[in-house]
């Protein structure tokens, strides 16, 4: 039986059509899996699903009911919670308050204890199976466990229908094993769950169907028995491209880098790899592996303890970030929002930032039409979306977020580069861009890249060279024809088990 | 290990191992120190800065600032005082009624302001606060009122536990101190168990969220500068019961040194935390280190280089809690060399 239909649902902003008769439901019980690139829809629809916004047209049934007018609160009433990207807890107050905050408002109580709250409290975290101390304050505990707490929080409201909106993305795979095994234990309750997620062999693994949206549109909503991921990627896109092998011609054998021995307690562990000039190194990893604790102290963000870094034959010591940039090195951060980018400042400053003491006249003082002609040539060369070079970095998508944070650090020229899942939370439209100019600079420029991500067909297309990492040690290096996704993946599998096994 | 680190990270703990450390090593000094007299009169002298520390802390912890509250209660005291003189017959209680309305409605012009328009409080304030006190400096041309009604200073001088002296000299606890008290336990009952209490905390600590879980910040901001106002206007009758004058600057010019106090109980200035009883043992640091300087005889020049002390102290022993964690968090379990 469907928990909730929607029918014919379509919705205009301000001249774009982000949604267009769209129907689509999700069944009792079941875990149905939202995909489709950035801008295709997704947020739209589940804020109409959550009632936080309306829609222009269209029927929405919960449990058989027709719903005729649907506000804000419509939707906590029947059941229907959001646990949003960035969780939307308060850091401030108990796991209790959190737990129970909610529905005391939504009681429109006005005074309340927490001892009358406490046993149910108690009940839905036993339930959960979750141990967490309820008097913890909530910004000290990490955020797999903020993200339980906030699904207690919804079950508190005695939710029917839970929206994870792209929930794995912080998560270790220990902590997303948790995850999927509680949204398993919520499925047999009879409690449905909309999963939204890029990763799509996390869509494989938890969901029993799939909807895929492309420009507002509903292009296949099935059963996940009845479609590969190959077809959902090409729905997804609408063609078929990407990830077919797209190794740069190499252009010396020249070394750039050279790290021997690097170690840093607590992240990592003799650490030795070298870098040609031109190639392109990937590094893959589960989160927890130490891959992006690596690459925070080759880029000075949180130096090592002991070890040597050789930049082009020259011993460099890197204890801060200006120390890693005077040596050539550039770093395209993981999470692009808080490290890469000043988000209330215009695109064009954001591409000169880093190097801006070049752009200055006679005077010493900064030259501004240097500035304007230097992003100019970025946005044209890195086909930026946007109408103007003032328009502040946070009004763009990530995907053009992340080309803005490419563009700075590629107009430095750097000897090496680094890119930490550089294509973490943006669609393969402009993940195919961004990786046609790095490979661009590398064979011209010689640039030596420094690939990592936990993506394997992201890491097999590009990468000359590739090394898995697991606990904070480099294990096996594939070189050639020796990458292979399925050689990668079962390495990465076999991770994943065995922190399983230590798990339970 | 934890306890213990525990018990340095609540605020409200560490404070009051630093009150009884500087009680005994001041009553070893100076002799005169813990007698009954001099405590209540220093409670009394405390009493207005108490006063206004209550209603900063709500606006604190709702992520708010309010530097216009001396203002507030200046231009109260003055008008209260001044119609009560020439216009109306007034008493006690009328005097209380009236100041807490036209508190009230100055804290309600600030929280509308930075409701409506989203621009930060620091800014809004500042300029409420030259605005009220630059009215009413217009409008008295700054004459000073030294003769006040009796009934004024009756409650300021009203005192309960009484004791009296060999020497006949009467010491008691002011009425003053115990305003100061039971409007410290009325706004903690309010921020511990009413929602509204807890709305605040979830404004300070995530606004995004509070809006989301359903927290009306327009009213909630409204409340909270709207009491500010409020307690100020209490604030400025007590101030005159104590002063027994109307000095028209004698107020304005406090306000860093009430909020000083607050971020010393352990209030984030980044809104979220703190509470009444921090607040108290704040203002009661404060209180005895001025104090005690007086009775030990140090030039009070020094108090305010103790003040910046002690808040730089406590800034700084939050940061390295703060570099302490972040140094023993592991974040990569790494594998033994084989």
């Amino acid at each position: 039986m469907d928990f909730i239909t929607i029918q014919h649902a379509s919705k205009r902003f301000s001249g774009v059509q982000a949604l267009k008769d769209v129907s689509f439901s999700v069944v009792k019980g079941e875990v149905h899996g939202l995909i489709g690139e950035n801008g295709s829809g997704k947020s739209t629809l589940i804020k109409i699903l959550a009632g936080v916004l309306p829609a222009d047209e269209g029927d929405i049934t919960i449990e058989g009911k027709r719903i005729t007018s649907y506000g804000p609160l419509t939707g906590i009433r029947h059941g229907i919670s959001v646990i949003y990207q960035d969780i939307s807890l308060f850091p401030n107050l108990t796991v209790r308050e959190n737990i129970l905050l909610g529905r005391v408002l939504e009681q429109n109580r006005k005074v309340f204890t927490k001892r009358e709250y406490a046993e149910r409290v108690t009940r839905i975290l036993d339930d959960l199976g979750v141990v967490i101390n309820q008097d913890e304050l909530v910004g000290e505990l990490p955020i797999a466990q903020q993200q339980l707490v906030a699904i207690a929080r919804a079950l508190n409201n005695e939710s029917k229908l839970l929206i994870l909106d792209e929930p794995t993305t912080a998560l270790t795979r220990q902590e997303i094993n948790q995850l999927f095994r509680l949204v398993n234990n919520l499925k047999s309750q009879g409690i449905s769950v909309i999963f939204i997620s890029h990763k799509l062999d996390e869509i494989q693994e938890l969901c029993d169907s799939v909807t895929i949206l492309r420009d507002g549109v509903v292009v296949a909503s099935r059963s996940m028995a009845d479609i590969t991921l190959d077809e959902i990627e090409n729905l997804m896109v609408g063609k078929s491209m990407i990830h077919e092998r797209n190794v740069v011609e190499r252009v010396s054998h020249e070394e750039v880098l050279a790290v021997k021995d690097l170690t840093k307690q607590n992240n990592f562990a003799d650490i030795s790899f070298t870098l040609e000039r031109g190639e392109v190194l990937g590094i893959i990893g589960l989160l927890g592996s130490g891959r992006t604790e690596l690459a925070s102290a080759l880029f000075g963000i949180a130096p090592a303890d002991s070890g040597t870094i050789v930049i082009d034959g020259k011993e460099a010591r890197i204890r801060s970030v200006e120390d890693a940039v005077e040596y050539g090195i550039a770093y395209v951060p993981e999470d692009r929002l808080t490290q890469g980018l000043v988000m209330s400042k215009s695109i064009k400053l954001n591409v000169a930032i880093a190097t801006l003491d070049q752009y200055t006249n006679s005077l010493g003082l900064v030259d501004t039409s240097k500035i304007d002609t230097l992003a100019d040539e970025w946005i044209a060369g890195m086909s930026i979306k946007t109408d103007t070079k003032e328009k502040v970095a946070r009004m763009l998508s990530g995907g053009n977020q992340q080309k803005i944070v490419l563009s700075k650090w590629l107009a430095m020229g750097p000897k090496v580069l680094i890119l930490d899942g550089p294509t973490v939370g943006i669609d393969i439209g402009a993940k195919a861009g961004i990786f046609t100019t790095i490979n661009q600079m590398a064979k011209e420029k010689g640039m030596g890249v420094i690939l990592i991500s936990d993506e394997t067909r992201e890491i097999t297309s590009h990468c000359h060279r590739v090394i898995i990492m697991r606990n904070g040690r480099f294990g096996r290096e594939l070189v050639g024809d020796e990458i292979d996704d399925a050689v990668i993946q079962r390495e990465l599998d076999e991770q994943k088990r065995v922190i399983a096994q230590n798990l339970s | 290990m934890k306890t213990r680190l525990n018990l340095l990270r609540n605020r409200e703990t560490l404070l009051g191992i630093t009150i009884l450390v500087l009680l005994v090593v001041i009553s070893l000094l100076s002799p005169s120190f813990m007698t009954y007299t001099n405590i209540v009169n220093l409670l009394k002298s405390f009493t207005v800065l108490g006063i206004f520390s209550l209603g900063v802390i709500l606006v604190i912890i709702s992520g708010g600032v309010d530097v216009s509250f001396t203002a507030i209660a200046q231009v109260v005291q003055y008008a209260v005082v001044y119609l009560f003189l020439n216009n109306m017959q007034g008493n006690v209680f009328l005097a209380f009624v009236l100041a807490i309305i036209m508190g009230t409605l100055m804290g309600l012009f600030n929280g509308y302001l930075i409701h409506r328009y989203k621009m930060p409080a620091i800014i809004i304030t500042i300029a409420t606060q030259n605005l009220f006190y630059g009215l009413m400096y217009v409008i008295t041309k700054g004459q000073l009122i030294y003769v006040i009604p009796e009934y004024f200073w009756k409650i300021s001088n009203t005192m309960l536990f009484k004791q009296v002296a060999p020497n006949g000299a009467v010491s008691g606890l002011s009425l003053t101190t115990v305003i100061w008290f039971a409007l410290a336990l009325v706004v903690a009952l309010l921020l511990k168990f009413t929602v509204l209490g807890r709305s605040i905390y979830m404004m300070g600590g995530n606004p995004v969220a509070a809006q989301r879980i359903g927290v009306n910040s327009r009213n909630t901001t409204l409340f909270v500068y709207g009491s500010m106002g409020a307690i100020a206007g209490i604030g400025g009758i007590v101030h005159v019961s104590i002063v027994q004058t109307v000095i028209p600057n004698s107020i304005v010019g406090q306000e860093l040194q009430v909020i000083a106090a607050v971020i010393l109980g352990g209030a984030s200035i980044t809104g979220g935390k703190g509470s009444v009883l921090g607040t108290l043992l704040g203002v009661l640091l404060f209180a005895i280190l001025s104090n005690s300087l007086t009775l030990l005889q140090i030039s009070s020049y020094w108090y305010n280089v103790f003040t910046g002390f002690i808040i730089l102290l406590s800034v700084f022993l939050n940061a390295m809690q703060e570099i302490q964690q972040q140094k023993q968090k592991i974040r990569v379990n790494v594998e033994a060399a084989s």
